[in-house]
């Protein structure tokens, strides 16, 4: 379990269609030379993801083409165009999660919620990714579901650690 | 650090720390040092390398010894806390004993030769003070003030330092290029981009030693006539780039940082950018697009960033680890460091020791250690009992090494010369569970994934290659498969535009060298050995420890598996779909993939 130091706000987000933190967020980069990554960074942060409106409104405040924009979006994985779930389980599949059979981890999450990597249960209760290394290879195999580090996983552990995070109302169907 | 007459307990608070628990040790420790009316002193402390101990404690104690605790958990804070307090020594816990370097898992750094990692675990990276205490910003101090950029650049050349982030190429004849372009502004970065997956020693040093990485940043600048410093630094590692910006404010209210730095008339400032993932972003000139705010797409060299850079300006890249080597090399001498390490390869390398070795952590050796040292002497070897296969040096860029390659010295043209290469230092070990073949797929299918699509060889060289290795790895290769991956290769090597092209058919080409066995047996025998391949194995429950307990076929998604109670089970061959579910769930571990 990693609590602590780290950010847990990451469920609150601002509603797309309230563009008053992309002011504050243009404002800040309104001098900086080359800011298309940050500014990017930002809205991300604020808004969950970079929905279409807040990518237009930025292109527009901060004088880029809409490409541009989308470009770099797209080229960088931080950057996602999709809400996100309620959890975010994060899969890591460095290299000594890889030999460690961080595969098999990822294959009973899919069996056990339904989806494949990238996607979000239709409940949005949970959106699953592979990631590439987290960087705590002592403790492979592992998975971050949204703050909390998972480590040393056994595929047949996988369900109960997803248990914590379904609520009260579903037990999904053993 | 001990000090004013106390005991105090320093807490193991990096990535790796927290991640196996240390926030909740933490926390315990804080509750019961009031509850208890404990007389002792907490901090924290970046990874000291320990990883496969985590979380971990160390108590220093007045007479200036002290004790590494490892594995806790809040339940043994109290106990940690009455021992510590009484000077009594938990022998069952103990990591490492100051006064006894044979006592628990002590030959791990009795092994090593710590100068990038110097204060790694040792002092509060938070704690500007704590590193000046041990001597920090006197190099700084000593350079801007004591030696002009000229004598700077000979020191470090004399060091024979070379660029850690994986090319090796020299330092001291990198500054010089970048002193003598010439421009109105000049720029430093420092790659803080750590992508391959598997090693994190940047972040290590980063998040337990982040003003030694300024130090250096500071020394350099002023080396090459650059005001304004960048570090770019993966959005992954937050708490890195939260040391850094504590580190950063710290040093510019001592007057490390901004307008006439140390009393001299030099400028010099460092500002932070978040990389937001992209593993081509460690070629210098695909960070540079980055920073400038365009995706991270490499260009043709020449022109290189020491003259055509950032902005078009002359501009300096260094790896994190080169940084925090420099620090030293001008507090202690560029001899000093050159009398480590072989001929061409000077001091020491910082390698992420993980997989299937007993001890992962870091391992900070001089150079021309062999790989059995590395894995052996300071690892422990490889876990519960299994036989050593193969180690990967170098990620996605590097090779697979086995055996009988063990003696090879860790030396820039040593390793490369066995067809791998020193990287960045990331060093997985694989045991006889691992599939070799299954293992090169796995780095294409991520420098497939990470090509930025710029130059046709890597972009569509790295799909080919990645469609072939698949469909051996899914029992369906065909014999001429190797010969195609073998010329793929040479013509993705000769004909990519970056490095990331360049080498990403080494993990292919070293398996094919030296595991070619596995292969063919892929290929010709429909066989994986190691019992990794899914298409290619066959799971069967072992009759004799079998004790008939059930829990494999309650979780079975397919319902392959039956039995009495209490009597062996059995394995359904063409209903099971090779999940190995019932394998990690076995108590008896009577189960297994062949």
């Amino acid at each position: 379990m990693m609590e602590g130091d780290t950010c847990k706000c990451s469920q609150r987000f601002a509603d797309v269609d309230d563009l008053g933190p992309l002011q504050e967020i243009l404002e800040r980069y309104r001098d900086e030379k080359g800011a298309l990554i940050p500014l990017l960074q930002d809205a991300q942060e604020a808004y969950g993801y970079l929905d279409e409106k807040i990518m237009r409104a930025l292109a527009k405040g901060a004088g880029y083409q809409l490409s541009q924009l989308y470009g770099v979006a797209t080229f960088y994985t931080q950057f996602r165009l999709q809400p996100i779930g309620e959890h975010l389980i994060r899969v890591c599949h460095g290299t000594a999660c890889h030999v460690a059979g961080a595969e098999l981890i990822s294959e009973e999450i899919y069996n056990i919620l339904g989806i494949r990597d990238g996607e979000t249960t239709p409940d949005r209760k949970f959106t699953v990714e592979s990631v590439m290394c987290v960087g705590a290879c002592s403790l492979s195999p592992i998975m971050i579901v949204d703050e909390d580090t998972h480590g040393k996983l056994k595929p047949a552990n996988v369900r109960r650690v997803l248990k914590k995070y379904m609520g009260e109302s579903e037990e999904r169907e053993e | 650090m001990s000090g004013n007459g106390r005991t105090k307990l320093v807490l193991g608070y990096g990535t790796c720390g927290i991640a196996a628990g240390a926030a909740a040790v933490k926390e315990a420790l804080e509750r019961e040092v009031s509850a208890g009316g404990y007389d002792l002193d907490l901090d924290i402390a970046g990874c000291m390398g320990f990883c496969f101990r985590e979380p971990i404690v160390e108590v220093f104690y007045p007479d200036g010894k002290s004790v590494v605790y490892g594995d806790l958990n809040p339940k043994k804070v109290p106990q940690l806390l009455q021992a510590a307090a009484s000077g009594e020594v938990l022998e069952d816990w103990v990591v490492r004993r100051s006064d006894d370097t044979a006592a628990g898992e002590g030959d791990f750094l009795a092994n090593q030769h710590r100068i990038v990692l110097r204060n790694c675990g040792n002092i509060n990276p938070e704690s500007i003070d704590e590193y000046i205490a041990v001597g920090g910003y006197e190099a700084a101090r000593k350079a801007l003030t004591n030696m002009t950029p000229e004598e700077v650049i000979d020191e470090v050349s004399r060091s024979g330092l070379r660029g850690r982030g994986g090319a090796g190429f020299p330092t001291g004849t990198k500054w010089g290029f970048a002193r003598k372009a010439r421009g109105d502004q000049k720029y430093l970065v420092c790659n803080a981009d750590e992508g391959d997956p598997g090693a994190f020693m940047d972040r290590s040093v980063l998040e337990g030693d982040p003003h030694a990485v300024i130090e250096g940043m500071i020394i350099a600048g002023y080396a090459i006539g650059a005001t304004q410093g960048y570090i770019y630094c993966r959005a992954e590692y937050p708490l890195a780039l939260k040391r850094l910006e504590i580190a950063i404010t710290a040093c510019r209210e001592r007057g490390f940082l901004g307008e006439r730095i140390f009393g001299t008339d030099w400028n010099f400032d460092i500002k932070i950018k978040k990389g937001a993932g992209a593993f081509v972003c460690g070629e210098e000139t695909a960070l540079i697009a980055s920073i400038e705010g365009k995706r991270g797409m490499p260009r043709p060299r020449p022109p290189f960033p020491a003259n055509e850079g950032l902005w078009g300006k002359p501009t300096n890249i260094n790896n994190v680890e080169t940084l925090a080597a420099v620090s030293w090399i001008i507090a202690n001498g560029g001899d000093k460091y050159a009398e480590l390490g072989t001929e061409k390869s000077k001091g020491t390398k910082v390698f992420c020791l993980a997989g299937k070795v007993r001890r992962s952590g870091l391992a900070e050796v001089p150079m021309g250690y062999t790989l059995r040292q590395v894995i052996f002497d300071v690892g422990g070897g490889v876990r519960e009992g299994k036989e050593f296969k193969a180690v990967q040096l170098g990620g996605p860029s590097g090779g697979c090494l086995p055996a009988s390659l063990l003696d090879t010295p860790v030396d820039y043209e040593a390793i490369t010369a066995t067809g791998a290469i020193m990287g960045s230092g990331g060093m997985i070990v694989a045991d006889s569970s691992t599939c070799m073949v299954d293992l090169a797929r796995y780095f294409l299918s991520f420098t497939q994934a990470e090509s930025c699509g710029k130059c046709v060889p890597c972009r569509l060289g790295t799909k080919r290659m990645l469609e072939i290795l698949t469909r051996i790895c899914e029992g369906k290769g065909e014999p001429e498969d190797l010969e195609r991956l073998e010329v793929l290769a040479a013509d993705i090597k000769a004909a990519s535009l970056c490095a990331l092209g360049g080498t990403a058919p080494n993990p292919v080409l070293t398996t094919l060298k030296y595991f070619r066995n596995e292969y063919e047996d892929h290929i010709f025998n429909r066989k994986c050995t190691a019992g990794v391949c899914p298409a290619l194995i066959t799971v069967k429950i072992n009759q004799d420890i079998c004790t008939g307990c059930g829990a494999c076929a309650r979780i079975c998604p397919v319902e392959a598996i039956s039995g009495e109670k209490k009597e062996p089970h059995s394995i359904d061959p063409d209903t099971c779909i090779r999940c190995k579910l019932c394998l990690s769930r076995c108590p008896e571990e009577a189960i297994y993939a062949e």
